[in-house]
């Protein structure tokens, strides 16, 4: 999916929707442009990337599922950091996220 | 970080007189009450901006003016938290509470960790979205309608192109709208019961613009490698299996309230079906059974908006009559208009064993 069409650029209501500038973050190594202060998670969203974790025992792909930082599905890791939910999480340039429980990373 | 002569990490410690935990609606109204009275407020929510789940509405609410009727919620948000701060409260976003100990002292994460005490705590920390068992019900693109709702109005991004939603209710019905309206695709809302669950100018609004409600389908499974790739629903007439090309699921099937921190501090919980799960146990007046402890909002049970801020009102009133800043008498006046108030918005077929449940939990009634 391309970036374009997962953001919306016009709303009926909200008009023209305001957008930190344009910046890039590192998924599993790979360069993602991302709107500096979005959640990583909507981040990831507007890139089409919507597998934020595998799970250890049956190495399933997880999502997010709440966006409002409860349910914790959308936990990544922040490098130099640790563990972070990545609804709750806001983009800062050059920030490497990676995939918890991807093989072959 | 000093370090106590017993080689412990000794935190910084603050105090004031009255602490909410929640900067939605529920918590922002409480604090107001609190600091309009002179009051030490302090607002604590972990978000970047105040005004809780209302920042996400954007749509026009019902109701009266006191509720906010006639704006949207983003714009009642802004309100709430202007109107909070200009009593006097201090807002502190970006600020998690990490523990609720019971000795009264909150365990707070901002830029650094620290201790804070207060005389009166209210908690308004909210309600988390519902969601059930079914095969496929953890891949990605499987989400809370409210999740897909901040993703398009609060973020400005698209959670995928075609969406299958749970759940004819309000927040289905509205949901399905506001994804059209930010340019996606629905392709049907299963409701298993044999009529639409919410109000009828927001059922009008999706069918005019194409979106069939599939009523008496019971959603069956979702399919996809790593992530939603088509939804099964069952037909309960008939005993067919309708197959939905879609990349999200969104749930709009209820809330459970979320007050781990009222549990961590020893108040009591109960089971209440009719308001959504485990909540603190509370009085009329929305007292825990915990001295200083108060409850509003979703956290004390799953209801509506314009509920939870004069939920939240009445449990600043009733912190403020506990502290002393208030004349009984005038804590009363204020605490029966709020009550007059509240009885009205559970006033509907649908707020009836609502309001029965807090009178039912007022009376001191335990379990079921």
């Amino acid at each position: 999916m391309a970036e374009k069409e997962m953001r919306v650029e016009k709303h009926p209501v909200l008009g023209v929707m305001g957008r930190g500038r344009r910046v890039t973050i590192f998924l599993d190594g790979e360069p993602i442009t991302a709107c500096e202060g979005e959640p990583v998670a909507a981040a990831l969203y507007a890139a089409g990337r919507r597998v934020t974790r595998y799970t250890r025992k049956g190495h399933e792909a997880r999502g997010p599922f709440c966006m409002i930082g409860r349910c914790t599905e959308c936990s990544m890791v922040l490098e130099g950091w640790g563990m972070v939910r990545t609804c709750m999480t806001p983009v800062r340039e050059g920030m490497r996220i990676w995939t918890p429980g991807r093989k072959g990373g | 970080m000093d370090t106590g002569q017993e080689g412990r990490m000794r935190l910084p410690e603050e105090s004031c007189t009255l602490v909410a935990v929640g900067a939605g609606p529920a918590g922002l109204c409480a604090a107001r009450e609190a600091a309009a009275c002179g009051v030490r407020t302090t607002v604590l929510d972990e978000n970047d901006k105040g005004g809780g789940q209302l920042i996400k509405q954007i749509h026009r609410f019902f109701g009266s003016r006191e509720h906010g009727a006639g704006k949207r919620g983003f714009e009642i948000a802004l309100e709430l938290a202007e109107d909070c701060a200009n009593a006097g409260a201090e807002i502190r976003l970006n600020h998690r509470v990490l523990g609720f100990f019971e000795d009264g002292r909150l365990l707070v994460e901002g830029d650094f960790i620290y201790v804070l005490e207060a005389k009166a705590v209210v908690l308004a920390t909210g309600a988390l979205e519902r969601s059930f068992p079914f095969p496929g019900w953890t891949l990605p693109g499987v989400m809370g309608a409210g999740a897909a709702q901040t993703l398009v109005n609060v973020h400005g991004v698209l959670p995928g192109k075609r969406a299958v939603l749970v759940g004819s209710g309000n927040v289905g019905l509205i949901v399905a709208y506001q994804l059209l309206q930010a340019g996606m695709e629905v392709v049907g809302i299963l409701e298993v019961e044999d009529r639409v669950g919410g109000y009828e100018v927001h059922e009008s609004r999706v069918r005019r613009e194409g979106v069939p409600i599939y009523l008496r389908h019971r959603l069956l499974a979702v399919e996809g490698l790593e992530g939603v790739e088509a939804v099964l629903a069952k037909d309960l007439e008939k005993g067919t299996v309708k197959r939905f090309h879609a990349d999200t699921l969104c749930l709009a099937v209820g809330m459970i309230p979320q007050a781990e921190l009222a549990s961590m501090r020893g108040c009591r919980m109960v089971f209440v079906r009719e308001l959504g799960g485990f909540i603190p146990w509370h009085d009329g007046d929305m007292r825990t059974d915990r001295p200083g402890v108060y409850v509003a909002g979703d956290a004390a049970g799953v209801e509506e908006a314009s509920i939870a801020m004069d939920e939240g009102r009445l449990a600043g009133v009733a912190a403020l009559e506990d502290l002393g800043a208030l004349s009984p008498n005038e804590a009363r006046k204020r605490k029966e208009e709020l009550k007059r108030r509240l009885n009205l918005l559970r006033g509907g077929a649908a707020g009836r064993p609502r309001a029965m449940a807090k009178e039912r939990l007022a009376a001191g009634w335990r379990h079921r």
